[in-house]
């Protein structure tokens, strides 16, 4: 390794052979670096999955446009839409097609867990608006009191999940009637609940009495092939006389859900400052190793300028300290990472991987981090005074 | 014809401190080194000779009066040049300071390293050479922790002056150092001095290196007696 990084920066490595030489520090070092990578990847990972979360349900529909009420911040929340906005907006001629969309949570007492199931109705002579996965299961929507389950739900056995079938179907009781669970798609559970349930806009009402076809959550419109979803929304808005209405496009709507979960909501605000807390705790673990280094080679470092050596070179010892740590402390961060994702993975069922992408996004920013630690640390290194050796 | 002593002092004056508790420790130093000589520096604790020492080896700024070393003026010098005068000369010091995680070759080539020069056989070789000739030619891969403090300082002389200096600057360095080894590190200076034309200026309290010196200069209270 030595030689190695002699090769490398053409000069002897200093800044490893520093830290080689306290390894009992060293090896604290690298363990806080660690631990920091470990919070920020956990926390990333976290931010990431409700990411995915919060778009998943988006991914059962294919809409070009979707109106919702205005405090309709996300798919799950916001008053209802009067459904006569959807007949005015049809009489847009790039308006091809429009579903009302209803949501509301089931649960399903079980056993061991009680499922909070966020079930959707839908129109299922509007099978253009479903996924491809849910679309070829449509017919048997239109049978009464029948429902398509999420076979990924948090606490629903995979076997149990897989026996479902037409031909074996499940049932539980929902306000008193009794629902037939005749297939399954893919889902995944939630930060608001532990999977999905898809049924007909009929089915729906049975089960909230309360609602009506004529206020769904929300309406979602497509658009004639070749047109410009943003401009058909951009013309909605002026068509459409409830000037109150987001009428967004379906990836606009999307987008601001996410920006919303990310920013707005308290998780999302919490695995945020995760993040920065996992951040701040390696810039000041690194700074505290790097400034510790430096003031205990003050007078080295002092007689290594008294020799000539310029600026440059106690710079490139502290960043070699630094990048080392990087280094050294991302592989056992990025290995109990995924260790422990693996483990929240399978008690949460929620989406947590560490994916090429994040690994490389916490690297970099952990490569930063001791870049910036170093850089605040190398401010001691003007305290080396050659004149205060003699 | 051009002066060529590597070392010429003129009127130099300096100062410790600020407003009241300004001091002035040096008082129109004149003083000039020949080349190849072995200049030593005596007088009570105190009196101006380290400090001397530093503002002639550019490791403190000159305040008032003018210092030339090698030909350059360090009153008002840049940092690029007071760099590279840094590295053509050779400072030892009273304490070794030599780098705790480096080995003794490895600190002896810090002193061919800041030339630019790269670890090859031929560096490898220079250093293990200066080590023989400090004695500590079986002391090579030794980090400075499984050294005597004897063995250390000459550590610290091996890499002052494996670069070939045109100026050494040594601030008491056989204080650490038995009868024999000190006489033969001042010997070791003296012959660089015959051999290469080094100049050597040296602070000691030593008596049996005034022997040895070309030129003794004495100072007291900041002035050249």
């Amino acid at each position: 390794m030595s030689r190695l990084l002699e090769w490398l920066f053409g000069r002897l490595p200093i800044g490893w052979l520093q830290l080689m030489h306290r390894r009992t520090r060293f090896g604290a070092a690298l363990a806080g670096v660690a631990f920091a990578n470990v919070l920020v990847f956990v926390q990333v990972s976290l931010m990431n999955s409700m990411s995915l979360a919060t778009l998943k349900p988006y991914d059962f529909f294919q809409a070009d446009i979707m109106i919702s009420a205005q405090d309709a911040n996300s798919l799950s929340e916001g008053g209802n839409v009067a459904r006569q906005w959807m007949f005015q907006a049809m009489q847009d001629p790039e308006v091809t097609a429009g579903m009302g969309l209803m949501m509301a949570n089931v649960s399903w007492p079980r056993v061991q867990k009680t499922l909070t199931l966020t079930t959707f109705g839908v129109d299922p002579e509007q099978s253009g608006f479903l996924s491809p996965g849910i679309a070829d299961k449509v017919a048997l929507l239109q049978l009464r009191d029948s429902a398509l389950l999420d076979r990924l739900s948090r606490g629903l056995p995979r076997d149990e999940a897989a026996a479902i079938r037409p031909q074996s179907s499940a049932s539980f009781e929902v306000s008193g009637k009794t629902l037939s669970i005749n297939d399954t798609f893919a889902g995944g559970g939630g930060f608001g609940g532990d999977g999905y349930m898809i049924v007909s806009d009929q089915t729906f009402l049975d089960l909230f009495p309360a609602r009506s076809s004529a206020a769904p959550d929300h309406i979602l419109l497509k658009v004639a092939p070749g047109a410009d979803p943003d401009a058909v929304a951009a013309r909605l808005r002026k068509i459409i006389t409830d000037k109150a209405l987001r009428i967004r496009s379906y990836a606009a709507a999307k987008a601001e859900d996410l920006v919303y979960q990310q920013t707005k909501r308290p998780t999302g605000i919490i695995f945020g400052f995760g993040v920065l807390i996992g951040v701040l705790v390696g810039i000041v673990i690194v700074y505290q190793v790097l400034s510790a280094d430096v003031a205990d080679h003050l007078s080295e470092y002092a007689t290594f300028k008294a020799m000539g050596y310029p600026r440059r070179f106690f710079l490139g010892v502290v960043f070699e300290e630094a990048l080392i740590l990087a280094f050294l402390g991302f592989i056992p961060g990025a290995i109990i990472g995924t260790a422990i994702l693996t483990l929240m993975r399978k008690a949460t069922t929620l989406p947590l991987t560490m994916t090429p992408g994040m690994a490389t996004t916490v690297f970099v920013a952990t490569l930063v981090t001791c870049v910036v630690s170093g850089a605040i640390a190398t401010r001691r290194l003007s305290a080396a005074d050659p004149a205060d050796l003699f | 014809m051009a002066n060529t002593d590597p070392i010429m002092v003129r009127g130099l004056n300096h100062w410790f401190g600020q407003g009241e508790a300004r001091k002035q420790a040096l008082f129109d130093i004149n003083l000039s080194v020949v080349k190849g000589s072995l200049t030593v520096l005596v007088g009570p604790s105190g009196s101006g000779k380290t400090t001397l020492l530093t503002l002639m080896g550019c490791l403190r700024d000159v305040q008032d009066g003018s210092v030339r070393l090698m030909g350059h003026e360090l009153l008002g010098a840049n940092r690029a040049l007071t760099e590279t005068l840094r590295r053509r000369t050779g400072v030892i010091f009273q304490a070794h300071n030599l780098h705790d995680s480096l080995t003794a070759m490895q600190n002896v080539l810090m002193g061919l390293q800041v030339h630019g020069l790269r670890r090859t056989p031929e560096t490898e070789a220079a250093a293990r050479h200066m080590l023989q000739l400090v004695g500590l030619a079986d002391r090579t891969d030794y980090l400075p922790a499984n050294l005597s403090g004897g063995q250390k300082q000459r550590v610290a002389v091996a890499r002052a002056l494996v670069g070939s200096p045109e100026v050494v600057l040594a601030d008491e360095p056989t204080a650490a150092l038995d009868r024999e080894a000190g006489l033969a590190v001042v010997r070791m200076l003296k012959q660089l001095g015959q051999a290469r034309g080094t100049s050597t200026v040296m602070v000691t309290h030593d008596p049996r290196i005034l022997d040895l010196a070309d030129r003794i200069v004495e100072i007291d209270e900041g002035r050249l007696t």
